[in-house]
């Protein structure tokens, strides 16, 4: 780390030669993009990426990709109790009970999906960021009341909160990002005050402060990067549950009131009854939630490990 | 290394029946051309040790010194057999009482394991086990090794702590390490190294994660006991100092080989290798000049080059120069008996040192 | 220990009584006058009343939560409107079924899972490893009610098809719906179906109970397993490397003794920890199943209560699985201090 400054002058050159550059002074690489390297050497990363890319692509390009539009149940006349077409070469996947073709609900699901997750998960990263932020700036009585609120809240299992929150708001548009959020926000109010905290009690920030930095400049430059890390990776792996627990309160008969609008939760409550004659209106919509699951869950574990100390070099 | 060996077997039961004095030209271990290298996945080999000899005698205590990264802690490692099977490779011999460890049976390694060879390790924190008293962590190495009843076991357990300076013995053994301080947990991991009086113990750091005041304490205790057991001990240190207070003859590594090796007195009196007569000028001696500053030996163990190109201490050397471009330095004799150095300018050797 | 023990207890405390308020609150919140939430669509101006008398309604907010913690705390949670019964009367009739449900797929999870992850921990990167790792990431992304009706399917409806020649129907040898046949007249004692057949010989009977609870327990165990398996696995990678394990080896233990005392004592810290915390998830994720299997647990009745919009129900439901789930974490924490004596003593 030290430059060899008595030894570097005196040093023959056959032996520079010979050790080449960079081979005298460590080099520092920074924590996001040392993480960034780890990530693009990781087979599951790569593929967690992929999956995330192209559900994101899928997502916001539907109306182009999709060969109908969605939920238009023009094919009604040809689905029967006991009997929904298959594939046909104008409908690659078939129709689904409704009538309308599976393959452009499918995709349009994965818009749902997505508006769903990141509308959900900021709305809870943005409340548990408040409440933890609190506690964990204020300290003290303000601190115990809300992690006590959170301990509450955590003492509810999250699709029972999820399902309390949304029988309160009623059948409204929305209401299912809410319930989703409202069980986020307990989790992520205690990762960032936990992190937080633990940022506080750390020597490289005593040290800032005995060099006389701002709180608000330590605060930016150490606290927030370094509490950052562990926040994206909870936020990316509660994408994926949020994504899972949409299909759940479907289940439930609490998901997105509006029929017109293609989602997997519901596609595959609607598939039950045929669950026998055709499995595949259960396990294709199955699919597409495990899957993008999948893409979140691997993307998020491998950035929690490439941001890990402890695996690093 | 030049040693005079003679036939290296003494039956074990030849040993444990008397503990009379040792017979100085048997060797206990020797640790022939050792090479470990690492390879981690999708990564390339690198040779953490890289060819190292030397040869413990019964009694006697070996010092290995070095900067870490420098292999003497793997090179303790590879002689316990406690390297991870994957990922690492060792070669050469290490040989114990004339028998290879390292073809050994993992089950025939474990019996030596604790009863014959010991081992004390570097931070007595995290070295015991937090969750089990610590009485059962020195009865299950007797229990292991003798036959012996678990009362016996918990009264010798008892003595040993009592012999290693941990006070009031009988309530500590149903204490758990969490509730010993730094030195204590330190006595403790001793006991249990010496619990089956072995022939050859191996130190590795033993006080680095002591306090100051604590250091020379334990060090004290280990010379006492390796002294009254008649156990012959390696101490694997960076610390010149413990050297000077503890070893017969020392061994000095860089970059996984050894670069000089002698009997103290004359390492200390005449060092030859440069890295040698580095280290001794970065410390603070009392015999100096009033007023002399120390000389710190520049840059950092990472600055190195493979010992097959080129002297490896050569980019932090102030003597280096062209002639150091030479692949595969031999570690010889220059001059002074038992001395042998691997140095292409090694220090004069009338140069009286300090 | 018996001081922790008490202190632990004390804790709960203060968690109980914000429930309780935030319950309360949750009751107030909900769509128009907390007495037709209550009562839901059927309510009659004179049970509207009625509720109000008796829960107090129309009295300040304050003297409103005493007479609501007061009824909660003498057993009165309120009857369904739907059904007329009792909230905590059904509620103690579907219990066990259950607990059972949910006992059994911990087991399945414990005894598949700690196992698997302790393997591949062992050969971390090995063949078992990546399976072992792969299945789990999968077991946390397929939706449970998605697997429970798979496993239905397949295995006590059957396929159409033949695979290698083997009829797919063939694998369908499990009962796909129930706690236990119709036609076996079982004596109920406890309605732990299982215990039953067995404190009253009825070995049948307990065989079926048993076959019954194999399908839901295995789509209920999925998430607990997955969790344990990758839990397990950092835990023991984790504990592999400590000096400690070193040090064990040092002494020469054999290998068997190195893993029962110095390696899964202290994995299991963690996994012990998660396996509590599992237990939440577990109750709720058997509102899904149960209703999958016809499985007749306060899951199944939660589910009716959902669709029903029956907020009595589903308040009485929540304020019991929030004790559950304490008294379980309670029992974990306990436990805890049983395995790690750095908590017992500070």
């Amino acid at each position: 780390m030290t430059a060899l400054d008595p030894a570097q002058s005196a040093r023959p050159a056959s032996l520079s030669a010979l050790m080449g550059d960079g081979m005298s002074d460590e080099q520092g690489t920074s924590l996001w993009r040392g993480a960034f390297e780890r990530l693009s050497r990781n087979p599951a990363a790569i593929i967690g990426t992929l999956i995330v890319l192209a559900f994101v692509l899928v997502a916001i390009f539907a109306p182009l990709l999709a060969p109908y539009e969605p939920a238009k149940s023009q094919w009604i006349d040809q689905v029967t109790p006991s009997d929904v077409p298959g594939p046909s070469p104008g409908h690659p996947l078939g129709l689904d009970p409704f009538g309308s073709d599976l393959l452009t609900q499918l995709i349009y699901g994965a818009r749902q999906s997505l508006i769903i997750g990141v509308v959900s998960t900021a709305i809870g990263l943005l409340g548990g960021a408040l409440l933890g932020g609190v506690a964990g700036a204020f300290g003290g009585r303000v601190d115990t009341f809300v992690m006590r609120l959170v301990d509450i809240m955590l003492s509810i299992p999250s699709l029972l909160l999820a399902v309390s929150v949304a029988a309160v708001m009623g059948p409204r548009p929305g209401a299912i990002m809410i319930a989703i959020a409202a069980a986020q926000v307990p989790v992520f109010a205690r990762l960032l005050r936990g992190s937080m905290l633990a940022q506080r009690g750390q020597d490289y920030v005593l040290a800032s402060f005995s060099l006389g930095l701002r709180r608000r400049t330590v605060v930016m430059s150490h606290v927030v990067p370094n509490s950052l890390g562990p926040v994206i990776v909870q936020a990316t792996l509660t994408l994926a549950t949020a994504i899972i627990e949409v299909a759940a309160l479907s289940y439930l008969g609490l998901g997105a009131s509006d029929p017109a609008i293609a989602e997997w939760g519901r596609m595959l409550v609607k598939a039950q009854d045929r669950l026998q004659t055709d499995p595949q209106l259960m396990l294709l919509p199955g699919l597409c939630i495990a899957v993008t699951a999948l893409g979140f869950t691997l993307f998020g574990e491998a950035l929690r490990e490439a941001l890990d100390p402890k695996s690093r070099r | 290394m030049t040693e005079t060996r003679t036939d290296a077997t003494l039956t074990r039961t030849g040993r444990r029946g008397s503990r009379g004095p040792v017979n100085r030209d048997e060797v206990l271990l020797e640790i022939k051309d050792l090479r470990v290298t690492f390879q981690r996945r999708g990564g390339p080999a690198t040779a953490a040790v890289d060819g190292v000899s030397f040869s413990v005698k019964p009694g006697e205590i070996v010092g290995v010194v070095g900067e870490s990264g420098s292999g003497k802690s793997v090179t303790s490692m590879a002689v316990m057999g406690l390297l991870p099977q994957r990922g690492s490779k060792v070669t050469g011999e290490v040989l114990y009482r004339g028998e290879n460890l390292l073809t050994m049976g993992q089950r025939q390694l474990a019996d030596l394991r604790g009863s014959e060879l010991a081992m004390v390790f570097q931070d007595p924190m995290s070295s015991l086990n937090p969750v089990i008293p610590v009485g059962l962590q020195v009865t299950e190495v007797l229990r292991r090794h003798q036959d012996i009843s678990r009362e016996d076991a918990r009264v010798e357990a008892e003595d040993l702590l009592r012999r290693c300076g941990i006070p009031d013995p009988r309530r500590r053994l149903s204490e758990y390490p969490h509730q010993l301080s730094g030195g204590m947990r330190q006595r403790a991991l001793i006991a249990i190294a010496l619990a089956c009086k072995p022939a050859l113990l191996i130190c590795d750091e033993p006080t680095t994660a002591l306090d100051v005041t604590i250091q020379a304490q334990v060090l004290e205790l280990l010379k006492e006991l390796v002294n009254d057991l008649g156990t012959a001990m390696v101490m694997i240190t960076h610390d010149l100092g413990v050297v000077a207070g503890l070893c017969d003859s020392v061994n000095v590594m860089y970059a996984g080989r050894i670069v000089e090796a002698a009997g103290r007195r004359e390492l200390f009196a005449h060092p030859r290798h440069r890295y040698t007569e580095g280290l001794l000028n970065s410390i603070p001696r009392l015999d100096a000049p009033r007023g002399e500053p120390l000389q710190p030996i520049p840059g950092t163990p990472r600055d190195t080059i493979a010992w097959s190109k080129a002297c490896a201490f050569a980019p932090r050397c102030l003597h280096a120069d062209d002639e150091c471009v030479v692949g595969d330095l031999p570690l010889v004799q220059l001059g002074r008996v038992n001395h042998p150095v691997r140095c292409v300018h090694p220090a004069p050797e009338e140069e009286p040192h300090g | 220990m018996l001081r922790f023990a008490v202190r632990r207890i004390l804790l709960m405390v203060p968690v109980l009584f914000g429930l309780s308020v935030l319950l309360f609150a949750w009751l107030r919140a909900l769509p128009g006058d907390p007495a037709r939430a209550l009562l839901g669509e059927k309510a009659t101006p004179a049970s509207i009343a009625q509720v109000n008398a008796t829960y107090g309604f129309d009295q300040p907010l304050l003297q409103q939560y005493l007479t609501y913690t007061g009824r909660l705390l003498h057993g009165d949670f309120g009857s369904s409107p739907r059904t007329g019964e009792p909230v905590l009367g059904t509620f103690l009739d579907r219990f066990p079924a259950t607990v059972e449900l949910a006992v059994a797929a911990m087991i399945f999870a414990i005894t598949v899972g700690i196992p698997v992850g302790y393997f591949a921990a062992k050969r971390a990167g090995g063949l078992l490893d990546t399976i072992a790792v792969s299945g789990s990431l999968l077991g946390v992304v397929v939706p449970v009610f998605v697997l429970a009706y798979l496993l239905k399917i397949v295995f006590a409806i059957g396929l159409p098809g033949q695979v290698f020649g083997f009829s797919l129907a063939d694998l369908a040898f499990l009962p796909s719906s129930g706690r236990q046949d119709p036609r076996i007249d079982a004596t109920h004692v406890t309605n732990f179906y299982v215990l039953d057949g067995l404190l009253t010989r009825e070995w049948d009977a307990a065989w079926d109970a048993l076959i019954h609870l194999i399908l839901p327990a295995i789509a209920l165990g999925s998430i607990p397993l997955a969790i344990i398996v990758r839990m397990t696995r950092a835990s023991v990678i984790d504990v592999l490397n400590e000096d400690y394990v070193r040090t064990a080896a040092a002494k020469g233990l054999a290998p068997s003794l190195i893993t029962r005392r110095h390696v899964l004592r202290n994995a299991m810290l963690p996994v012990v920890t998660v396996i509590g915390l599992q237990t939440g998830a577990l109750l709720s994720g058997a509102v899904l199943t149960e209703s999958v299997f016809a499985f007749n647990g306060i899951g199944s009745y939660l589910f009716d209560a959902i669709s029903g919009l029956d907020f009595a129900v589903l308040q009485g439901f929540i304020l019991f699985i929030a004790l559950v789930y304490a008294l379980v974490n309670l029992v974990v924490d306990l436990l805890y201090g049983v395995i790690d004596p750095r908590l017992r003593t500070k």
